[in-house]
């Protein structure tokens, strides 16, 4: 990116990780906080040089996914070969992904500096459309060499910005800073998330939709796996303080017999609905139903998170844009939301670029602007994507669970649907439906 | 209630006959505000009441005061709303990444610029001719340039000054209260001469470009961009601009006044600049933004380099 290296970088961040060493043992068991990582994400990890880093550490692609729910009345399984790729995402753990960016970072040559503390308060010096002729700017104020933001940290310094990016999470005090208004709303449920091992190796990501909320595996290597399991906040509660045999077979109990049958393979011979649909089948569209590997035993704490929903009503103000989490949050059950906020990252940084070839102030809010235009509508139906789905799935309605069923059934065997629907997932495709307009 | 122009080109022997018929009114009393296409800022040319032909039109004053004062306080009076991208200027804050994407390429081709630099203009000193507020002034300074700028509205150049200054990158412009011949007159040169969005409020276009010409240096580049006389042109950029959409004030352009790019070529050749590129301005109502292209039947803009 050679437009941007002359920009001078501040990283303010209050996480102890970003100041020693980046040093992770390779015999530690996996870490409960991962994320599923798109192919678009994987992309971007490349372009910017970060990917040789993770793949340097525990990292596991995945190439299949099954998707069911307890009512047994269908299923859908995916597979990377339905869209000639060669797979459909990769686990990593969290700190692999913060110490791979860092590691990166340290390897270029812009200027950048971490300020290890916590922003208090940023000011934003009166904006340049109020200048009138008659008045008579003071010099301190306004001739700041250029930097028209103020930033005040907690550990008393204070610096000058020409962009201030709140990348700082669902709690983003940039945003509260700022005076962004988000809307959302609370999911009364909470995910409790643990690693935990198998017998086997897992290569296969595997959601099965329960009653309460859905039950996500995802492998993370070395036959290991995550858990990402959904439910209303006190049976999390009693999850995590369960003992750990007891948790480990109500969780087999969950991916498998639990809560009600399997689905039943449809065998390739016999006649149905969608024989007229299928066109060019894919790969997918005949395997049967599996089921996910059994769980011998735990490898981490459990540990309980809150599910909310929440959008910034606008991502940008004049010096200051949102992104990632300050900007968006979403529902885990597609694993999208840390991809939105790289996408995020990852269209800002090419805004940036192409205002400094037209020579743009890079806090203007006409350049800012363009990135929101990118993002939000994108972002916006991916989250009413998810919120549509967690709302389909939490009502157990015989009618509603039939239409569930006619969806899975559809999607495993309407193949251009399947297609769609990989691509969209995979980052490749900003909108679930192909619109001219939004190009 | 409109001044009817009537240019001919006649293009065998490459004479540029123009021919005006005016009815009742001139065009000083058309209430030309100062718009986002620019203001009245390349002043002389903007002559009242003549009613000559081409042949013996040289009646051309360098001195500011030609413009009727009644037009100048319609530009100071917007002048405020320069930088606010919201407000009458919103269409040419639109433009403004179009055209600097046009320019940054042509320059950085002709002076031998690498294209991927942040600031690829360092080392040339462009003059933006008609620079109101310093929309282009200032990215011209980003991008490195040496940047003067002009304009004959008093009151812009005092907001162009106040707004540079808030930026260091910006605050080494020159900016001047005065005109294009005057600027001949004091013998300056500049490797770039830029008029953008000026010429369509000229009277007397080919001695205005004479006058950009004589300001750039042998082998120097000229970027001219205006408002092609279309049908296209007169239904976008006066039906639709200024009496549907509102964009800018009714009256703004006299569409005969616009200049065919074939005219514009012809008159920079006899200015001794040679039209080398060339390329169209197009707008997207859906998206709200402008790309280049090649449809010159609107907006378009013309890079030249002096002969030596």
């Amino acid at each position: 990116m050679p437009l941007t290296k002359h920009l001078s970088v501040a990283i303010i961040d209050s996480n102890p990780a970003l100041g020693k060493s980046n040093f992770i043992k390779k015999e530690d068991p996996p870490d409960p906080r991962v994320s599923t990582v798109t192919p678009a994400t994987i992309s971007f990890f490349k372009e910017i040089g970060a990917w040789q880093y993770v793949q340097q550490h525990r990292h596991a692609y995945f190439d299949k996914m099954q998707v069911w729910d307890y009512t047994g009345l269908g299923y859908t399984k995916y597979n990377a070969r339905d869209v000639n790729k060669e797979i459909l995402g990769c686990v990593v753990e969290n700190k692999v992904l913060h110490s791979s960016l860092l590691s990166c970072m340290q390897n270029t040559e812009f200027r950048k500096t971490i300020y290890p503390s916590r922003l208090t308060s940023m000011a934003l010096l009166p904006s340049s459309s109020s200048i009138s002729v008659d008045s008579t700017p003071s010099a301190t104020t306004l001739f700041t060499k250029g930097h028209l933001a103020k930033l005040d940290l907690s550990d008393g310094k204070s610096l000058y910005a020409k962009l201030v990016v709140g990348a700082d999470g669902g709690k983003s005090r940039v945003r509260e800073l700022a005076g962004f208004k988000t809307t959302g709303w609370s999911y009364s449920q909470n995910a409790i998330i643990c690693t935990v091992e198998h017998n086997k190796e897992n290569y296969c990501a595997w959601q099965r939709f329960l009653p309460a909320g859905p039950i996500a595996l995802l492998p993370i290597g070395d036959n290991f796996s995550n858990i990402v399991w959904t439910m209303n906040p006190k049976d999390a509660s009693d999850c995590k303080s369960m003992n750990e045999d007891d948790f480990v077979k109500i969780l087999n109990h969950a991916l498998d017999y639990g809560y009600g049958p399997h689905p039943k393979s449809i065998s390739s011979g016999s006649v149905d609905m969608f024989s007229w649909f299928r066109g060019d089948a894919t790969l997918s569209a005949k395997e049967c139903f599996e089921v996910p590997p059994r769980v011998v035993k735990l490898a981490s704490e459990r540990m309980v998170f809150p599910l909310s929903l929440k959008h910034a009503n606008n991502y940008v103000s004049k010096r200051v844009v949102l992104i990632g989490d300050a900007a968006h949050t979403v529902h885990p059950l597609a694993g999208q939301g840390v991809n939105l906020g790289f996408g995020d990252a990852s269209t800002l940084s090419r805004i940036i670029a192409e205002g400094i070839a037209v020579g743009a102030d890079i806090g203007e809010v006409s350049l800012l602007k363009k990135y929101e235009a990118e993002r939000k509508p994108a972002n916006i139906v991916m989250m009413a994507v998810l919120d549509g789905f967690q709302k389909a799935y939490s009502v157990d309605f015989g009618p509603l669970n039939i239409l569930r069923a006619a969806a899975f059934h559809g999607a495993q065997y309407i193949s251009p649907l399947k297609r769609n629907i990989i691509s969209y997932a995979s980052g490749e495709q900003r909108l679930p439906l192909p619109l001219p307009l939004f190009t | 209630m409109a001044a009817r122009h009537l240019r001919i080109l006649s293009g065998c022997n490459g004479a540029l006959l123009s021919v005006r018929f005016f009815s009742d009114s001139t065009l000083a009393q058309e209430p030309i505000a100062s718009t986002a296409i620019d203001s009245a800022s390349v002043s002389p040319s903007i002559n009242t009441a003549e009613n000559h032909s081409q042949l013996n039109n040289n009646k051309k004053h360098s001195a500011p005061s030609s413009l009727k004062h009644a037009e100048l306080a319609k530009f100071s009076a917007i002048a405020d709303t320069w930088w606010d991208s919201e407000g009458p200027y919103k269409p040419l804050h639109a433009l403004n990444p179009t055209r600097l994407a046009f320019i940054r390429s042509t320059l950085c081709r002709h002076f031998r610029k690498d294209p991927y630099s942040a600031r690829p203009f360092e080392g040339l000193n462009i003059v933006d001719v008609g620079c109101g507020g310093g929309i282009l002034s200032e990215p011209l300074a980003r991008m490195g340039a040496t940047v003067t700028g002009i304009d004959a509205v008093e009151k812009n150049i005092k907001i162009a000054r106040l707004h540079a200054d808030l930026d260091p990158e910006t605050s080494t412009i020159e900016y001047c209260c005065t005109t294009a011949e005057k600027l001949v007159e004091e013998q300056r040169k500049f490797d770039a001469v830029i008029a953008s969005e000026v010429i369509e409020h000229v009277a007397d276009p080919a001695e205005f470009c004479k006058s950009l010409s004589a300001l750039t240096v042998s082998e120097g580049a000229t970027v001219i961009s205006t408002i092609n006389r279309s049908m296209r042109a007169y239904a976008t950029a006066i039906i639709a601009a200024e009496h549907i959409l509102h964009w800018l004030p009714k009256g703004t352009h006299q569409w005969s006044s616009f200049l065919t790019p074939e005219e514009l070529v012809l008159i920079l050749q006899r200015a001794s600049i040679d039209v080398k590129e060339m390329a169209g301005f197009v707008y997207n109502p859906l998206t709200g933004r402008w790309s280049l292209s090649d449809d010159i039947s609107v907006n378009f803009i013309a890079f030249g380099t002096k002969n030596s």
